[in-house]
């Protein structure tokens, strides 16, 4: 094994166990373009740490060999909190899923993404509960049917990235289970970011909910039902002979049609803009669903703001610079003390 | 203290061993300011002493109604004192609502002070009386009725502050007044009131509390003064000190004495909150806060920062307790050092958040999915919770197990004067993390402590996985091999088991044997050790013991049950100790049960000890 110092490969991150995932799973594409990013991120193997919660990709940190933490149901957010927020110098990344970090686990996600504390959270959607056998899940369409939902679901889905968006996420992305270069590319970007990263990776579950991204996940459907993030770029999509934009008016989307040589930004297709501070740009982006429009895929949004991490270190060193280092004498005899002398 | 009712000479004053005061008063009137200043003022006259707030759940109920009453007792003698007193001596109301609450527990022939500018007919209507009950009660009691609100405004009259702001000020003069009665040191007032304020408003406290004290001087309707003498007390530096004060002091210097950085995780709780707010204070001490989200993410984040190497603790009360318990399953299973304080309420479910109960012992025992056996330990009064939450740290780390520390209501909110420890006295546990690469595994055991290594991210080589599966021995890894299932099961209850070594032998108060033991735990200390005393004083044969450790008990637990013939257990919940006793020992203890949200009253401990004691014993 490679010791920290010299140059680690993919290999090294990868533990010793069997991998339990049903074979053709999105998760083990997740798993290895994970494994093949880690030893870029120029960080001691010591120092990362996965969490999750319960679910098929809770599974995952079993898989890494880093320090790992399969928790309980929804909480891996608050968990990862807790590493972070006492230990600032790990590199914290939580993984869960549609089920665990939208149904049980909403509440933690939702504050923990409004403090901005500086982890990487892995949202793998499949629209489908997998360990407990095919259960619609918060993210899954008006009608699924399954085991739970016989006459078709009554629930309206969430969006990942809409819900992230509300809770004043600094940084989102959406990226595609089985598209390496992209998932590499977010991986990082996200472990850059200051501030929680939120991924949706779009998972194939081929047991439960087969293909329920195949569009965007097929190389050929891929160029036109999704549209590629580009920081500075316009919004198009589409083959080079039927190239599309997206044109944003007062906030609302529309496809444009652009003819062959035309000038997108002259058509008023609208540039994408990573650190426009109104979400609401972001916001409308999470709005493009299929097939009235591209599925969005890269950063929807990265805006830097203080981490409550380093805030939490900064209180407390200020406290020290400011009181001096606590003493428990001083504690222990503060406000009103009195003497009882011998009898 | 005797009837006032005989004729005395002007400004007589008389030794008294000690009394009991009740405060009360709308919770606008500063009732729990009064009490606590008139406490600090009694330690540093030298007695001892025992307090407990009472004040109503709403923030702010309506002015004048008996859901806005709020009270304050302090007890305090040149003798013993453990617990405020079942029946104040003396009853200080603010307005009728505060009368009518309280006047039932005055001892008969007691003093009531009253305000009488409050009699009006709108604030006896609010209290719900239908006529001004002064009359019937100057029988009963020593009625003492100051015009209160208009001394204190003509007192305030040249000065620029509202009537509002100067109405504000009446219970300094109670203050000032109850000073001069007990010959209380008036200084530390006066020296914390100059801090708290400026300008106009010092000076109208200031004016206020001496105008009472000059009051009591001159009025005819006090013609005597009480001196309680100086209580024989261990010599030392004392304080006050409050339970909830205790504990966080203890889980700051439970980071001090260990040399670790501190993490609590907590979530907004009557009555724990404050626990939470006197960490906060101590950052310095590189003590972190985190409040959560809720009660499963502050526990949650507690675990998550002892895996990464911290102290970890959270603090809450029963409802967020079961909200706890599944992340307390993960802690047992992964086997992390954590401190879980509740500080018990009475309920069930909301229940009565300002109010007493010790109901929570099986939840914490037993609260879990499947067996998850945890150490718990309950502190028996104010100051050892601080013992206790350092108790509790040093379990943690050194058996790597989750402890439960059951305070409650009472403790949290009632103040005693405790000794301040020597500092180099207190044990200083050191933590060790494992760094051995070369012979890690994550649950291999220490022979001894049956601990697993705690080993941190950020060590090289110790890369490894732990989670709530079922973990195979030794490895860690997941396993579900039945065998492998059952041993990991008795070996947790195992590890718990073996705390018992460091749990010294539980002492006896009063014979080592006989007729009677009577049995409590943690916060009904004071009671029961007063009553059995005080039966004993009367020539009863009975003893006590108080455990403070649950889980696992005092090795010598079941020899001291079986030397008596009968066991009195008295507890603030429908029987759960009692329970324990006769299912783990097989002996015949007897539950003595309470659960109306108050403390026991020694008479009610001493009348059951009584009963007991003249029934036939069964053969
Ligand atoms: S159930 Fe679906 S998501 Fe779960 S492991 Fe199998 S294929 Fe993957």
């Amino acid at each position: 094994m490679t010791d920290h110092f010299g140059k680690l490969t993919s290999k090294d991150f990868a533990s010793d166990q069997d991998i339990r995932w049903c074979p053709g799973c999105g998760d083990y594409s997740v798993l290895a373009n994970v494994q093949r990013v880690m030893p870029e991120l120029g960080i001691p193997r010591e120092n990362f740490v996965f969490v999750s919660g319960i679910g098929c990709s809770s599974r995952f940190p079993y898989y890494m060999n880093t320090y790992g933490f399969h928790t309980i149901h929804g909480r891996a957010p608050a968990f990862a909190t807790g590493i972070k927020a006492s230990r600032p110098d790990l590199s914290v990344w939580v993984v869960t899923g549609d089920g665990d970090g939208l149904s049980i686990g909403g509440n933690h996600l939702l504050h923990t993404i409004r403090r901005n504390i500086d982890i990487q959270i892995l949202l793998f959607n499949n629209r489908v509960y997998g360990l407990t056998k095919g259960q619609y899940s918060p993210t899954s369409p008006i009608g699924m049917r399954t085991q739970s939902t016989p006459d078709g679901s009554i629930d309206h889905p969430i969006d990942p990235l809409a819900f992230a968006l509300g809770a004043g996420a600094t940084f989102v992305a959406r990226t595609i289970d089985v598209d390496g270069p992209h998932l590499q590319q977010m991986l990082r970007r996200a472990h850059s970011h200051p501030g929680t990263a939120l991924i949706e990776i779009l998972q194939n579950c081929p047991v439960y909910n087969d293909n329920e991204w195949i569009e965007v996940e097929d190389r050929k459907s891929r160029i036109n039902a999704a549209l590629v993030l580009e920081d500075g770029e316009p919004l198009l999509f589409g083959s080079e002979d039927q190239r599309r934009g997206i044109r944003l008016h007062d906030g609302i989307p529309t496809v444009v049609e652009l003819q062959k040589g035309e000038d997108p930004i002259a058509a008023g297709v609208a540039v994408h803009n990573e650190r426009t501070q109104t979400p609401a740009y972001a916001f409308a982006l999470a709005s493009l669903k299929r097939p009235e429009f591209p599925l969005p895929i890269g950063v929807f949004r990265a805006v830097e703001t203080a981490t409550y991490d380093a805030l939490l270190q900064g209180q407390v060193a200020d406290a020290i610079v400011k009181r001096g280092a606590g003493s428990l004498y001083d504690l222990l005899h503060s406000g009103d003390t009195w003497t009882v002398g011998p009898s | 203290m005797n009837a006032m009712s005989g004729k005395v000479p002007a400004k007589a004053v008389r030794q008294i061993e000690g009394v009991a005061i009740r405060f009360t008063g709308d919770s606008g009137d500063g009732m729990q300011l009064t009490g606590t200043k008139f406490t600090e003022a009694t330690a540093l006259a030298g007695n001892e002493l025992a307090t407990l707030p009472d004040y109503p759940a709403e923030i702010r109920a309506p002015a004048g109604t008996l859901a806005g009453v709020s009270g304050f007792q302090i007890h305090f003698s040149s003798k013993s004192v453990r617990t405020p007193a079942d029946h104040p001596d003396v009853l200080v109301a603010f307005n009728p609502a505060a009368l009518r609450a309280n006047i039932d527990d005055v001892r008969p022939g007691g003093m009531v002070i009253v305000n009488s500018n409050s009699f009006t007919d709108k604030s006896l209507k609010r209290a719900g009386y239908a006529e001004d009950p002064r009359p019937s009660l100057r029988d009963r009691y020593a009625m003492v009725e100051i015009p209160l609100t208009r001394l204190n405004r003509e007192v305030l009259k040249d000065l620029d502050i509202s009537m509002r702001d100067a109405d504000r000020c009446k219970n300094f003069f109670a203050l000032g007044l109850m000073y001069w009665l007990y010959h209380r040191p008036m200084e530390p007032t006066e020296r914390w009131l100059e801090n708290r304020f400026k300008g106009d408003l010092l000076e109208a406290n200031l004016r206020v509390l001496r105008a009472g004290h000059a009051f009591g001087e001159t009025t005819e309707l006090l013609p005597v003064s009480y001196i309680v003498p100086k209580a024989k007390i261990q010599p030392g530096v004392y304080r006050n000190v409050t339970g909830n004060t205790a504990l966080a002091w203890g889980i700051v210097a439970a980071g001090a004495l260990m040399q670790k950085d501190v993490f609590l995780g907590a979530y907004p709780i009557t009555p724990a909150s404050d626990v939470l707010h006197e960490v906060a204070r101590h950052r310095h001490f590189g003590v972190k806060t985190f409040q959560a989200e809720d009660e499963i993410s502050a526990i949650s984040a507690a675990i998550g920062a002892s895996f990464a190497g911290v102290l970890s603790v959270t603090t809450t009360s029963g409802p967020g307790f079961v909200l706890k318990q599944e992340a307390l399953g993960l802690a047992v299973m992964a086997e992390l050092p954590l401190v879980v304080i509740d500080i018990q309420r009475a309920g069930p479910s909301t229940g009565m958040p300002t109010k007493i109960e010790q109901a929570d012992l099986l939840l914490a025992l037993y609260g879990r999915n499947s067996d998850s056996p945890m150490p718990v330990i309950a502190p028996l009064s104010p100051g050892d919770c601080f013992y206790t939450v350092l108790e509790a740290f040093e379990w943690a780390v050194k058996y790597m197990t989750p402890v439960v520390v059951l305070s409650n209501g009472h403790l949290a909110n009632s103040s005693e004067p405790w000794r301040i420890p020597d500092i180099e006295t207190l044990s200083r546990p050191r933590i060790t993390h494992w760094t051995d690469a070369k012979t890690f595994q994550p649950y291999a055991r220490n022979p001894e402590t049956l601990a697993r290594p705690w080993a941190i991210p950020g060590t090289p080589g110790l890369e490894h996985r732990i989670g709530g599966l079922a973990k195979e021995q030794t490895t860690g890894n997941v396993s579900y091999d039945p065998e492998n299932n059952e041993q990991m099961i008795r070996l947790r209850a195992e590890k718990v088991a073996r705390i018992a070594v460091d749990i010294p032998p539980i002492e006896i108060d009063g014979p080592e044997s006989g007729e009677l033991l009577v049995v409590g735990w943690g916060g009904t200390f004071g009671a029961i050790t007063s009553a059995v005393e005080a039966a004993r004083v009367d020539g009863k044969p009975v003893s006590s013991i108080q455990l403070r450790h649950l889980n696992p008990f005092p090795t010598n637990l079941e020899q001291i049950l079986r030397r008596f013939d009968k066991i009195l257990v008295p507890e603030l919940n429908q029987g759960q100790l009692v329970r324990l006793l006769r299912s783990e020992f097989l002996v015949p203890a007897i539950g003595m049960n309470k659960v109306r949200g108050q403390p026991f009253l020694i008479e009610e401990l001493r009348a059951r000890i009584d009963e007991l004691l003249s029934e036939e014993t069964s053969p």
